[in-house]
């Protein structure tokens, strides 16, 4: 049996390192949201040769629409701009290629309204809120103890963090959004983080149920040393399937396939190594505090 | 009886696999089979076409692709209801909607979709039609309310018209109005060969078009398609036939939209767009092939792995994931599903879900033959106790794929197709996964180790 839980200061410190990185991430660079949440219209063209950033600049000022990112990816192009309808849409198109000198073809446009983009983010956040109260009363209730429906979600929301963080900090450098699928990447790491969490607690459940109210730490290291293969096999199982995902799937996936690795990968850690030490602080610190009161 | 049993099982398990077998396969069947001559045939999955108590029931098993990986136009309108009573708004929307669909049918989407979602006090007509490129004639031919109406020349006082330096102006309150035609069409000019619209009224809407014209003869009749005039011709004398022409600088494409418009009636309330989505059918081809692929290698990966790590078990694993991948498809085929890529996200989470529920089960038994236990007692209570953790893991999923799904569509909770896809599969692959790790993996170790 190995003693995970007199290494909890280590996990602590690096579930610090990883969050403490993201918040500084997210409050400096921030996200790049996408047009579902701000509102505005998102281009996608299709160019018939090889298209030069800085030409593309300067057919956009020419024009009157007001851009708001732009980017080029050889023969890809990615425009954000106001919000336009699509009755102009041919008319940029044709002064584009006019200006390039390249035939355009238009893959994906999409045009939000901005109080469409509010009312989305408030949604989202009701429906997590809800997600979180289901899952705290399904484990209160299943493994008769807050304090494991406590832990559980502490976990949660350490790897809603850590996605949150490292997606801003992936996003920044290789270009991702703020969008709608980010949110269902969010979602299921919530529901993932949960998952993993319990198949760990179910053992401790078991052991209490055969042995009786015994040493929390104990049981918590046994159980943890008993999933551990469990853990990495199943791990390792969705990671390739999103590592192939990643690296051979399309690109309009490409950074919700990222979003819920990450989440993969801390929903995987967070169980051992945030949960299990949580409930045992929490056990611990509610028989200390009933043996205190017993003493008086 | 067991061997009935079994027949029922093989003949089901023959079925799902026919209902997920590609679509359109020709075979070609070589001319020393056939008796000489050479013949091919398509296979398809089966269609259902049966009558029972006198109700039709039709289904096939095609996959249904979303807008994202085929092409084509989503729009979404909001609904101008403060010119309505609360009472009307309802029959005003569904009126919209089944004008809305009459004048999509002209566009040639292949099964366009219109659904009226309610927000708090704001009602939204979600409009999606697949195949379609331009969005822009689109929303032009969808957004318009074509309110047809002729009105009177009024008479102006002298010093008014001098004024305004207008010679004419036209009653605002319509003589006739676009209810009373029963077909436009759009047509060539016998004159100058230009477009224009031909307007054949109703009965009613010739008796009071021949007392509109017998009224105003040598005067001038504006034609208004809503706000806008389109033409004001002078009637030269009575017209009693019940026929009319606008003609105007129309395009043949805006004179077949505007005939197309004043056929499916003027929409009972004013229409905004706010937000529109469209994808070329290029990108949605490939995004899906790399998709493919990529799920392949994902789940050729896995297997490898699993059979390299637990032997026969392994193999086992496998087997049960095939069935289970099976079984999945053959049911979005059925309910149908329409898959978008958020929604083969979903599908891929609880492949990795159904996986882990196999590993469980193994890491459980395992861990009974360490204690001692024979291979079927290990088998048994691993597999008893294996399944209480699989149980609350899957619900508490399961709970949160329900509140994305929004199944009563409360308006507090996202309803948009994107994540109600990708909770939608997500839901239907956590509930598979519970069944086939229960039944089927049981099934199959039982077949394997009995004669061990």
């Amino acid at each position: 049996m190995i003693n995970f839980i007199k290494y909890r200061f280590v996990y602590l410190a690096i579930s610090a390192v990883v969050i403490g990185a993201g918040i500084v991430s997210i409050a400096t660079v921030g996200y790049q949201y996408s047009v579902d949440f701000v509102g505005g219209t998102s281009l996608q063209y299709a160019a018939n040769k090889d298209v030069s950033l800085n030409e593309l600049n300067s057919a956009l000022k020419s024009h009157e629409s007001n851009t708001k990112e732009v980017e080029v990816n050889e023969k890809q192009i990615d425009i954000r701009i106001d919000a336009m309808e699509a009755a102009g849409e041919p008319e940029l198109r044709s002064s584009l290629e006019n200006a390039l000198g390249a035939n355009l073809t238009l893959e994906r446009m999409q045009t939000v309204g901005p109080t469409l983009g509010a009312e989305t983010v408030q949604k989202m956040l009701i429906a997590t809120l809800f997600g979180i109260v289901a899952i705290f009363t399904y484990v209160a209730y299943a493994f008769k103890g807050v304090h494991f429906a406590l832990a559980a979600i502490v976990a949660l929301v350490h790897d809603v963090l850590v996605v949150l963080g490292v997606y801003s900090i992936i996003a920044y450098f290789g270009g991702g959004e703020f969008d709608t699928l980010f949110v269902t990447a969010l979602l299921t790491t919530m529901s993932f983080s949960v998952h993993d969490t319990i198949i760990i607690f179910d053992k401790v459940r078991e052991y209490r149920r055969t042995y009786g109210t015994g040493d929390v730490a104990m049981y918590a290291n046994r159980a943890l040393t008993e999933t551990l293969i469990r853990s990495i096999n199943n791990s390792m199982t969705i990671v390739f399937m999103l590592l192939a995902l990643t690296l051979l799937g399309g690109s309009t996936i490409r950074f919700f396939i990222i979003a819920l690795l990450i989440g993969t990968i801390t929903g995987t850690y967070s169980s051992p190594f945030v949960a299990t030490p949580v409930w045992v602080w929490l056990e611990k610190h509610s028989i200390r505090r009933g043996k205190k009161k017993s003493d008086i | 009886m067991i061997v009935v049993k079994r027949l029922l099982i093989l003949l089901l398990a023959l079925f799902v696999l026919w209902t997920i077998a590609p679509e359109n396969v020709a075979i070609n069947i070589p001319p020393a089979l056939s008796g000489g001559t050479p013949r091919s045939i398509v296979l398809n999955p089966p269609v259902i076409d049966v009558t029972i108590f006198g109700k039709e029931i039709h289904k096939d098993f095609r996959t249904r692709l979303g807008l994202d990986l085929r092409g084509g136009a989503h729009l979404v309108f909001e609904a101008d209801t403060s010119k309505l009573k609360s009472g009307d708004i309802e029959d005003a929307l569904t009126s919209a909607r089944d004008i809305i669909e009459r004048r999509i049918n002209s566009l040639g989407a292949t099964e366009p979709s219109i659904k009226i979602v309610q927000l708090g006090d704001s009602y939204r007509i979600n409009v999606d039609l697949p195949g379609v490129d331009n969005t822009a004639q689109a929303v032009s031919l969808i957004g318009q309310t074509a309110q047809l109406s002729f009105r009177e020349e009024l008479e102006l006082p002298e010093e008014l018209a001098t004024l305004s330096g207008q010679l004419l102006a036209f009653n605002p309150e319509p003589a006739l109005l676009g209810n009373d035609v029963k077909k436009a069409t759009m047509a060539f000019s016998t004159h100058n060969g230009q477009p224009e619209v031909q307007l054949e009224f109703s009965k009613r809407g010739r008796e009071k078009f021949a007392e509109l014209t017998t009224k105003n003869v040598g005067k001038q009749i504006a034609i208004y398609i809503d706000e806008q005039g389109i033409s004001a011709p002078v009637v030269q004398q009575p017209i009693v036939a019940g026929n009319a022409v606008i003609s105007g600088q129309f395009t043949q494409e805006e004179a077949k939209a505007l005939a197309i418009a004043i056929n499916s009636g003027a929409l009972p309330l004013p229409i905004n767009l706010i937000e529109q989505q469209q994808v070329g059918p290029t990108l949605g081809a490939s995004e899906i092939q790399k998709s493919v692929t990529a799920g392949a290698v994902g789940l050729a990966a896995v297997m490898i792995f699993m059979v390299a790590y637990y032997g026969r078990l392994g193999v086992i694993a496998c087997l049960a994931l095939l069935i289970y991948a099976s079984f999945s498809f053959s049911i979005f085929r059925a309910i149908p599903i329409t898959l978008t890529l958020s929604g083969i996200a979903g599908f891929i989470l609880s492949v990795g879900m159904a996986v882990d529920s196999n590993i469980l089960i193994f890491e459980r038994i395992k861990e009974e033959q360490r204690r001692g236990r024979d291979q079927k007692s290990a088998i048994r209570l691993g597999f008893g106790r294996a399944i209480d953790a699989i149980k609350d893991a899957n619900i508490t999923t399961i709970a949160v794929a329900l509140i994305l799904f929004n199944p009563l569509n409360w308006s507090f909770l996202p309803q948009f197709g994107l994540i109600r896809g990708f909770a939608l599969t997500l839901l239907i692959g956590v509930g598979m996964s519970l069944f086939t790790g229960v039944f089927i993996t049981k099934k199959l170790i039982e077949l394997f180790y009995r004669h061990k």
